[in-house]
């Protein structure tokens, strides 16, 4: 093996990836071979805290994300990135007991106002978790769901549905039995169906807190494809643990690390830095970015 | 080649016989075997009765009989038509149901979905507190206080009797609340976290999440809820003979004195009938007619809970 694990793919449509973990990634010797542009904001997070009572779990978070780009948020266990994903669509206000401290900005408009209904913030920012989560109702039922409930009239729901498997590539699989329970899929298809389900409601954003660590080589392979497809329309957040998935989605690459603070009791997610997800992978700006890159730390 | 059946010496030691462990496992046997025993003797002593009964009273008159008047003491007569019975039983239990179902599912549904974690640990004992006040209180509490202060001054004087399905209702309607709360309770707290972030990560309302998503995946348990809460209705006895009355009444009236099957059995146990007459034989009927009711009711709870019983990983 060689000293680096890491595979960095710079053309990331290309689907037929064979680089092997050995063979160490072309570093771009100019800055700017891999063009990331520089969309407009979608987030403007700035001294970003959250707490569950009085314990912190992520502190001074001041990062921005770009439109129709995918943006991962990487780092070790415990550093704070499923807490920090779940403030940018108001998740974890659900959870008794927490508090949001900082701000987050989302098209200029402050996330967190008084006056902000955080039922619309859900409705726009949508999510899709670790584990596929599909409700025990048919693949019809499961992407109609959000529609529903939201008011949404489409001039035709079968439409809408077709539109949103489509979306997600599940439509060629599962067409003939969108009446079957959501259960008879296999996890894969079940995670794509909770992305056609996000897809249904028209949402801006799509945060996706470590799909892919419930699912097979095969199946996290076409999930990134199709995050890849997606960020045409959308602006995508991805949390993971697995580096290469990172970089080989992700145009940017937000990096987070655990502080222990002087009791060594409490661990507190920091960012580190955030960058282009190339210059992350090759040449970090931080000692520890590199350092848990290279499989030192973490 | 025969393998030596003898385990090499690895240092375990030899299976022995343990003849303590056999006498420990036949006495739970025999415990198991007890319940079982007492229940087929229940149920050939009633039926055994009943059959003498029906031997006098045909099994049609009976079932089909709109007039329950014993005739008491010593005389064989009267008439044994079961349906005000059936329909007292049937009242108290609608009735009930009227009041626990609503109560008892919105009480589950706050709890669940919406009370935080220290109102939850104030409103639960006390919800286990209502189910263990003896029936008898709550019976009294309705002959008291329900139908005096409540039934009468609203529903006036005149048409609401002393002794009234309504009153006996409401008793049992809460003898039952907390049964469908805590039941439907714990199945809704059963669906998994996932399925709840799931529906508010696409911008579901709380009422949303609560009504659409948790309770149809707790439905197989709120069902059961429901079954057992009805079953606890039929055969509630001590509630509904002090507030209901017992005046065998085919009637649809929840102001008016009705009688159920179990007040029946009380009342006559209580009463003079002498053993082979036909009125303590009826005692048998009427208690085959309910165990009949429960039993039913409970292998539709089965069917019901299984129809319903969602998988959710």
């Amino acid at each position: 093996m060689s000293q680096n694990p890491l595979t960095l793919n710079h053309d990331v449509n290309d689907a037929t990836r064979s680089a092997g973990p050995t063979r160490r990634p072309e570093v771009p010797t100019s800055p700017d071979i891999a063009v990331v542009p520089d969309t407009d904001p979608v987030f403007q997070i700035s001294d970003l805290s959250f707490f569950y009572g009085a314990f912190r779990a992520i502190r001074d978070v001041s990062m921005d994300v770009r439109g129709n780009q995918i943006t991962a948020v990487i780092g070790p266990s415990g550093c704070g990135k499923s807490t920090f994903i779940r403030c940018l669509n108001r998740m974890n206000e659900l959870i008794p007991g927490t508090r949001v401290a900082g701000r987050i900005d989302y098209h200029g408009q402050d996330l967190y106002a008084d006056d902000v209904d955080p039922i619309e913030v859900r409705r726009r920012i949508g999510m899709v978790f670790q584990k596929p989560n599909p409700f025990p109702k048919s693949i019809y039922d499961n992407v109609a769901f959000g529609p529903k409930v939201n008011g949404l009239k489409p001039a035709s729901m079968d439409d809408l549905v077709e539109e949103s498997l489509r979306r997600a590539a599940l439509w060629d699989e599962v067409k003939d039995k969108v009446k079957k329970s959501a259960f008879s899929l296999s996890g894969g298809q079940q995670q794509r169906l909770c992305i056609a389900r996000c897809i249904a409601v028209k949402p801006e954003v799509i945060l996706m807190d470590e799909p892919c660590s419930a699912l097979d080589p095969l199946a996290t392979n076409r999930i990134e494809e199709l995050m890849i497809e997606l960020k045409q329309d959308y602006t995508i957040v991805i949390v993971t643990h697995n580096m290469q998935q990172a970089a080989r989605v992700s145009d940017r690459t937000a990096f987070f690390t655990a502080e222990v603070s002087d009791e060594g009791r409490e661990r507190t997610g920091v960012l580190v830095e955030l960058d282009r997800t190339e210059k992350i992978f090759t040449a970090p700006g931080d000692r520890r970015t590199e350092d848990y890159i290279t499989g030192r730390f973490g | 080649m025969a393998i030596p059946l003898q385990a090499p010496d690895i240092g375990i030691a030899r299976r022995r016989s343990r003849p303590g462990e056999r006498v420990i496992v036949g006495l739970l046997a025999l415990c198991g075997l007890l319940s079982v025993l007492v229940t087929v003797g229940i149920v050939l002593v009633l039926a055994g009765e009943a059959a003498r009964f029906f031997a006098k009273v045909p099994i049609v008159d009976f079932l089909t009989g709109t007039r329950w008047a014993p005739s008491g003491g010593r005389v064989d007569a009267g008439e044994f038509g079961v349906l005000p019975l059936i329909n007292g039983s049937l009242m108290i239990a609608a009735g009930s149901l009227l009041v626990g179902l609503p109560l008892g599912l919105a009480t589950a549904v706050y709890l669940s979905e919406y009370a935080p974690a220290r109102v939850r640990g104030i409103v639960k004992p006390v919800l286990e507190i209502l189910a263990g006040i003896p029936t008898v209180v709550v019976g009294f509490f309705a002959l008291n206080f329900i139908t005096p202060s409540l039934l009468r001054p609203v529903f006036g004087e005149g048409r609401v009797f002393i002794f009234n399905a309504a009153a006996g209702a409401i008793a049992v309607g809460l003898m039952i609340l907390p049964v469908i709360a805590s039941i439907s309770e714990d199945a809704m707290r059963a669906v998994p976290n996932a399925l709840r972030e799931a529906a508010f990560g696409m911008g579901a309302s709380r009422r949303v999440v609560a009504l659409r998503v948790v309770m149809p995946a707790a439905l197989s348990g709120i069902t059961a809820s429901v079954i057992l809460g009805v079953s606890r209705a039929v055969g509630e006895t001590m509630a509904v003979t002090i507030a209901a009355g017992n005046t065998p009444r085919l009637t649809t009236n929840f102001f008016e004195s009705i009688q159920t099957l179990t007040a029946y059995i009380a009342q006559t146990v209580s009463g003079e009938a002498a053993a082979g007459s036909t009125r303590y034989q009826s005692l048998f009927a009427v208690g085959a007619t309910l165990f009949v009711i429960t039993l039913g009711m409970n292998l539709l709870s089965i069917r019901l809970v299984r129809r319903f019983r969602q998988a959710y990983q």
